[in-house]
């Protein structure tokens, strides 16, 4: 009961913040509104299903970056790291409360997106939408992994990028064929293991 | 207690200190030194929020250490209140230690207001109460009186009377000379 009080804790400060400061979210809707409107006028009429879905990919695992490079900006510039990590709570709680305000912002700027891309394009079905759903849990789990160890890095702008693009391939992969059961294999792989190694890389972070 | 030996740290090929050995039990070690001497790194190291290169260490537990870095360490959009509460239930410290400490750092009127409303030195109280919450019986500052009015520093003051093992690095030696018990000097 302790963790999890710790990590409603922790995300509860993480949700204020971005309700106060009001940064991370509205970039996040602007720019997928953005390019979900550059792709429908970019695109020729009669564009296939499976080309329109790789479009929408594209927009949601940039949003996602653009929230993941925001994420532990009052960390960072507050040194709240050092602060943190001399308490007694399990560092992993710092992931997952990062991972889940994360999720938030993410799930938020998705419920304007997906009805967006469905009246853009040629609908949505709900294997679509249950794998945006998947792919959020992955992308977060990642990518406030990547986001951490992209503060301790001197480059830290280009870093997250370099190492978050690559990871999230096989989400675009499995979203764009609707792979379900692939992307649950990738969301337990990678939760797993951001959970167990998140310890270290905020030593190095602090 | 802290009790080190041949301690040293680099980064990469510059050597940052080397060769310090300490042994201290209470009171209080003041670390001097031009700027870019190595003064943060060690209370770094000391504060377990970096590994040293070279030596051996005997240091409290995290989290009987209290730290207050050259920044005071809070979340600036949340207000005085909403940052204590949240390292209490980290620290699981009762939340009646919350209003204790902010009357006695003169915050309790301003306990609803967001940090970045503060002056700096308001601040650096608040970072304070947050470095003392848990009760650490070692207190790392760095650079405390920064921005720190008379009546801050009078509470500095007494926060430095308290039965523990403070490690203070400052450019004003003179305003900790003397309750210094040991010194360590960096050129």
């Amino acid at each position: 009961m302790t963790y999890i009080g710790d990590v409603g804790a922790l995300a509860r400060k993480d949700l204020l913040l971005e309700l106060r400061a009001k940064e991370t979210l509205p970039s996040m809707l602007l720019f997928v509104i953005s390019a979900l409107t550059i792709f429908h006028f970019a695109l020729p009429a009669g564009t296939s299903d499976v080309a329109a879905r790789g479009l929408l990919w594209s927009a949601l695992v940039f949003t996602a970056l653009l929230g993941l490079t925001r994420a532990f900006v009052a960390e960072r510039e507050q040194g709240m790291f050092d602060a943190l990590i001399l308490t007694p709570c399990d560092r992993s709680a710092i992931w997952l409360a990062k991972s889940i305000a994360v999720l938030a912002f993410l799930a938020a700027a998705e419920v304007v997106a997906l009805p967006a891309f469905a009246a853009f394009f040629h609908g949505l079905n709900g294997r679509t939408v249950a794998a945006v759903a998947l792919a959020d849990l992955g992308i977060v789990a990642v990518g406030t992994l990547f986001g951490a160890m992209a503060v301790a890095g001197r480059a830290r702008e280009l870093l997250l990028p370099l190492l978050f693009l690559p990871a999230a391939i096989p989400i675009v992969v499995g979203g764009v064929g609707g792979y379900l059961w692939f992307l649950v294999l990738y969301d337990a792989i990678f939760a797993v293991f951001a959970w167990g190694t998140f310890e270290y890389v905020v030593a190095e972070a602090a | 207690m802290i009790r080190v030996h041949g301690l040293g740290k680099r980064f990469d090929d510059r050597r940052v200190f080397a060769g310090v050995d300490l042994d201290l039990a209470d009171g209080l070690l003041l670390v001097t030194g031009p700027n870019g001497s190595g003064k943060t790194t060690l209370l770094r190291v000391l504060a377990r929020l970096a590994a040293p290169s070279a030596g051996t260490l005997e240091l409290p537990p995290r989290e009987r250490i209290g730290y207050l870095g050259h920044s005071p360490n809070v979340y600036r959009e949340l207000t005085a209140l909403e940052n204590l509460t949240l390292f209490a239930r980290l620290y699981r410290v009762e939340r009646e230690r919350v209003g204790m400490l902010l009357e006695r750092f003169g915050l309790w009127e301003v306990r609803n207001e967001r940090v970045s409303t503060f002056s700096r030195g308001m601040q650096q109280r608040l970072g304070l109460c947050r470095a003392l919450l848990h009760d650490p019986s070692l207190l790392v500052l760095d650079e405390p009186t920064n921005a720190l009015d008379v009546q801050g520093l009078e509470l500095l003051d007494a926060v430095l009377d308290e039965p523990r093992l403070h490690v203070v690095a400052t450019h004003d030696a003179t305003r900790f000379d003397a309750r210094a018990t040991e010194r360590l000097v960096f050129a």
